[in-house]
């Protein structure tokens, strides 16, 4: 009942005025569409289970792209020196891929808004504190961070993801940090004030859903950061198990034949990766002059 | 005495095109200001009337856009004349004072350079001589030691100083016409009194005709020669002030009138203009003001009410104004 | 006649700047640290009988709006004393003023950011009645909101929009209904009309004190226009650096002014009549800076009468008539 007026205010929308008369916009988001689309449905589609072993064929192995001398119609992309079909190993891998990206996001995200909110609402020393910390931790590249904690933790996905939440909060509570201080000045927080509500009600009902918007463009931003960062971590062989391979991970894997001349075998990987990134970064450029015209 | 006319504006037709569709910001609003005369144009927000006043100087930006009429300044008509041509009228022969006085200055140059390069742009003068009008400027806008206040900065100053000094910036090329927009806004009343003072005097002494737009009717009838009251991009009423403010002929000019609560006599209760300012994207058919107005008939909400004449060179937009003789 | 309220030598500063850097400078070759202090409310008595309204007027900075802040603990007091019905609160921790929150209530200046914007507007005006459990459930509180709204002039069917779709007169009626939903003894109102259009301030005007008469509250009014100060108020004070110059009932103040401030205000006003700023000197000078403030009397540097004394102690509060007080050495 109360979906149908949403949608027409989504519809009715500044947001969807602008939309739709962004090419950017709408190329973008089909792209992301069609990743998402992939990954859900791909492992129905695709030709063979890269991962059961009892797929593999060694009869198949080094195959070229189908358009290729040699190449099969049945490997579209080729196969790796284990007969494994690319274009499979590729769907399957987006999976994974783009799981670390949003999950990434997600526990970062909650992590960081939580600080942020404290940070910038409570202010004083706690908030000196804290952004200390978010300052020096800025002052390392992530990818030192992240080579540090996975070398001490070991290759598993749950210390990917425990390793994004703890390079990714300090973006999140800077940014809700900033929000939340612009916030906290405006009159309707003092009204709450006046009206005795708790601090924690008016962070949670108050202020939280005024800076959700940069959280949510921050976030876009993010997964696609995150699926890099991942891979260039799968690509050091510091990432994901092998028994999960991510689209890092193939390209790692497809390295190590380069020079026999089997290119496919990381360059497809590697151009999805791309893809996914690049239709992430430009739609959340889209959102960041959307819902944030401050930042513009 | 034609040759008295300074400024003299035909059917002037700025709209904005917005997403939501068009505005007219300024729909048809003809007038004409003699030299050294004072105009007030008085208004509620989305009126019209900062609109009007950008206007003159084609200072409109996207995606507003002057679609119609005439601006003749001194006989030429701006709305042709080239950028280049336009470039040496602001600021020269026309200055502008905004409401703002904080951001009105570039912050990272001393006042002094400010008013110097006014003086550069439009003046032949030697340095030394240039420096002798700084001076003079400064002074003549009431500012305690100019000499030493020039090298200062605009954070320096108060935001009533500050006033003086972009006032003193619009003198500096002795133009025929300075359109002030809401330049008492920002600032304390005991301040817009001196303010209020300095521009009255000024303009006695300069002979500098002077467009003041601001919200304030009481401001008006301080300082202005003739007011123009709009309200949704019509000017509705136009006349002597003391006629206005005493008699007003139009509806929408005596509901302002009668909501101000007045400092002079007591008011037991205010009598507001009933509902609110139409929305600009759906105005009514016919008179704008109709669905607010106590003297409304049936002809005014079908048909928009063409410019009557009054006594003394009154003009209303209404069906039914009001003349009385003061 | 009982007091709502009751303010005694209230004082109220901040510190500028944040940390220790911001304190340092160098002077004379050697850092010397410096606490900057505003002080905007420098010993502020008044008190408002209940059911009246009380007027606070004065220029920007002069410190009304801190002094209400302060007396409905927004900000925490520095010195003096708040007295609410009768109970001394200015100590009071935030528990201690849970209940009486919803005995004192505050209308803000700017209507658009005194509503939250991603909520709507019925909830705006349910949730401070439901958090006080000023209804049994949660359909009586539904209830009450809309009685609230269309009080003030806001139809049903507009309830479940956001504030931005609300003109801006509409929003302060928004503002006022949230305020009245916790049925407040006092009501604070810190510039209520001065963002709105002229036409428009007089709906909003009227329609606050239709609600004063109906449930009997007080107001304070905070407010830099002197004339919507005359036509509201019944007692009123003049302001000036943080200090209460004169204060009266209105007619008293109104046309029998004493210090010289409220003279040069009301002489400085522009009046419809017009040439009210021709025959009347205005007054020289600006207000000082709240950070240092001038030695005895905040005025003497402006004012036209100054004396030797003047500059050295600050006035005391004088009646010069009943219940018409000044603090100039004239009296």
């Amino acid at each position: 009942m109360k979906s149908i007026p949403i949608l027409q205010r989504f519809f009715a929308s500044d947001f969807f005025y602008h939309y739709r008369r962004s090419t950017t916009a709408i190329v973008s988001s089909l792209m992301i569409l069609f990743v998402i689309l992939v990954a859900i449905a791909g492992p129905f589609l695709t030709p063979q289970n890269p991962y059961a072993l009892s797929n593999l064929f060694l009869a198949d192995a080094f195959k070229p792209p189908a358009w290729l001398d040699g190449g099969e119609l049945r490997f579209l992309l080729g196969t790796d020196q284990q007969g494994r079909d690319i274009l499979s190993a590729i769907v399957y891998g987006s999976r994974v891929s783009l799981f670390i990206g949003i999950a990434g996001v997600f526990f970062a995200a909650t992590f960081g808004i939580l600080i942020g909110l404290v940070a910038g609402y409570i202010g004083g020393k706690v908030e000196s504190i804290i952004m200390r910390i978010a300052d020096i931790q800025l002052s390392f590249p992530s990818m030192l961070i992240a080579l540090f904690l996975m070398t001490t933790f070991g290759r598993s996905i749950t210390n990917i993801l425990i390793t994004l939440t703890l390079i990714g909060w300090v973006r999140y509570a800077r940014v809700v940090r900033g929000e939340t201080l612009s916030v906290r000045k405006k009159e309707y927080i003092e009204a709450s004030r006046v009206i005795g509500y708790s601090d924690l009600y008016i962070m949670v009902k108050q202020v939280l859903p005024n800076v959700l918007n940069s959280v949510i463009v921050l976030s876009t931003i993010q997964i696609g950061t995150f699926i890099l960062l991942e891979a260039t971590l799968s690509f050091l062989g510091l990432g994901v198990p092998p028994t999960r391979p991510t689209l890092g991970m193939l390209c790692s894997e497809g390295f190590s034949v380069l020079y026999s001349g089997l290119w496919w075998v990381s360059f497809f990987p590697g151009l999805y990766i791309v893809f996914i990134v690049f239709a992430i970064n430009l739609f959340g450029d889209f959102l960041r002059d959307q819902l944030n015209p401050r930042l513009k | 005495m034609s040759t008295d006319v300074l400024l003299e504006i035909k059917n002037l037709q700025t709209h904005f095109f917005t997403l939501k569709g068009v505005v007219k910001a300024v729909d048809g609003v003809s007038f004409e200001l003699r030299r050294g005369e004072v105009l007030g144009i008085v208004g509620e927000s989305g009126g019209g009337k900062s609109v009007t006043g950008f206007s003159i100087l084609r200072l409109i930006e996207e995606p507003g856009k002057i679609v119609g009429g005439e601006i003749l300044f001194k006989g030429t008509d701006l709305l042709k004349a080239s950028e280049q041509h336009l470039q040496s009228i602001r600021g020269k022969e026309i200055s502008m004072v905004f409401q703002d006085p904080m951001t009105s200055l570039n912050p990272v140059f001393t006042v002094g350079y400010q008013l110097e390069e006014s003086l550069i742009i439009h003046q032949n003068l030697t340095k030394e001589a240039r420096k002798q009008k700084c001076i003079q400027l400064l002074s003549m806008v009431g500012i305690p030691n100019p000499e030493k206040r020039l090298l200062d900065y605009p954070h320096q100053f108060s935001g009533g100083m500050r006033q003086r000094v972009i006032i003193a910036i619009a003198l500096a090329s002795q133009p025929d016409l300075i359109i002030a927009d809401e330049p008492t806004t920002a600032l304390d009343v005991t301040i817009q009194a001196q303010i209020l003072k300095l521009m009255k005097k000024l303009s006695e002494e300069t002979r500098c005709a002077l467009i003041l737009i601001t919200h304030d009717l009481a401001v008006v009838s301080e300082l202005a020669d003739r007011v123009m009251v709009m309200y949704c991009g019509k000017l509705v009423e136009t006349g002597d002030t003391k006629d206005i403010i005493h008699n007003p002929a139009h509806p929408y000019t005596e509901g302002l009138l009668r909501s101000i609560p007045d400092i002079e006599q007591e008011k037991s209760r205010l009598e507001p203009i009933p509902g609110i300012v139409p929305n600009m994207f759906e105005l009514p058919q016919g008179c704008k003001f109709a669905d607010r107005c106590s003297r409304c008939q049936t002809i005014c909400t079908q048909e928009e009410p063409p410019l009557f004449e009054g006594p003394k060179g009154r003009k209303a937009l209404c069906f039914f104004p009001l003349w009385k003789d003061s | 006649m009982e007091n709502i309220l009751l303010v005694e030598n209230l004082i109220q500063s901040f510190r500028v700047g944040k940390g220790l850097l911001d304190e340092l400078t160098f002077q004379n070759g050697r850092f010397i640290r410096e606490t900057l202090r505003v002080h905007a409310v420098n010993g502020v008595s008044f008190e408002i009988p209940r059911g009246t309204v009380f007027s606070l007027v004065g220029e920007s900075g002069c410190g009304k709006s801190t002094t209400a802040r302060t007396i409905i603990k927004l900000l925490e007091p520095k010195g003096g004393r708040i007295l609410f019905q009768g109970m001394d609160i200015t100590r009071f921790s935030k528990k201690e003023m849970l209940p009486l929150r919803k005995q004192m209530q505050m209308i803000f200046q700017d209507p658009y950011a005194s509503l939250n914007p991603r909520s709507r507007v019925l909830d705006i005006v349910r949730e401070p009645i439901l958090f006080h459990r000023l209804a049994d459930t949660k359909s009586q509180a539904t209830e009450m909101a809309m009685d609230l709204l269309q009080k003030v002039g806001i139809r049903p069917e507009q309830a479940n929009r956001y504030p931005h779709q609300f003109s801006g007169g509409q929003q302060q009626r928004i503002g006022i209904a949230r305020a009245l939903s916790v049925h407040p003894q006092f009501v604070i109102a810190d510039e209520p009309v001065s963002a709105l259009d002229v036409s428009i301030q007089a709906q909003i005007l009227n329609l606050m004190m239709d609600l004063q008469k109906e449930f009997h509250f007080s107001y304070l009014f905070i407010a830099h226009n002197l004339a919507v100060v005359k036509h509201i108020s019944d007692h009123v004070g003049i302001m000036y650096l943080g200090k209460i110059v004169e204060k009266g009932r209105k007619q008293d103040v109104f046309s029998n002014p004493k210090h010289p401030y409220t003279i040069a205000l009301l002489n400085s006003i522009p009046r419809l009549e017009g040439k009210n700023l021709e025959h009347t000197p205005p007054i020289k000078g600006e207000i000082p800076s709240p950070l240092h403030l001038p030695s005895g009397c905040h005025f003497h540097e402006r004012c036209p009468y100054a004396m030797e004394i003047c500059n050295e102690v600050y006035p005391e509060e004088r009646m010069t008539a009943p219940n018409h007080w000044v603090s100039c050495h004239l009296y």
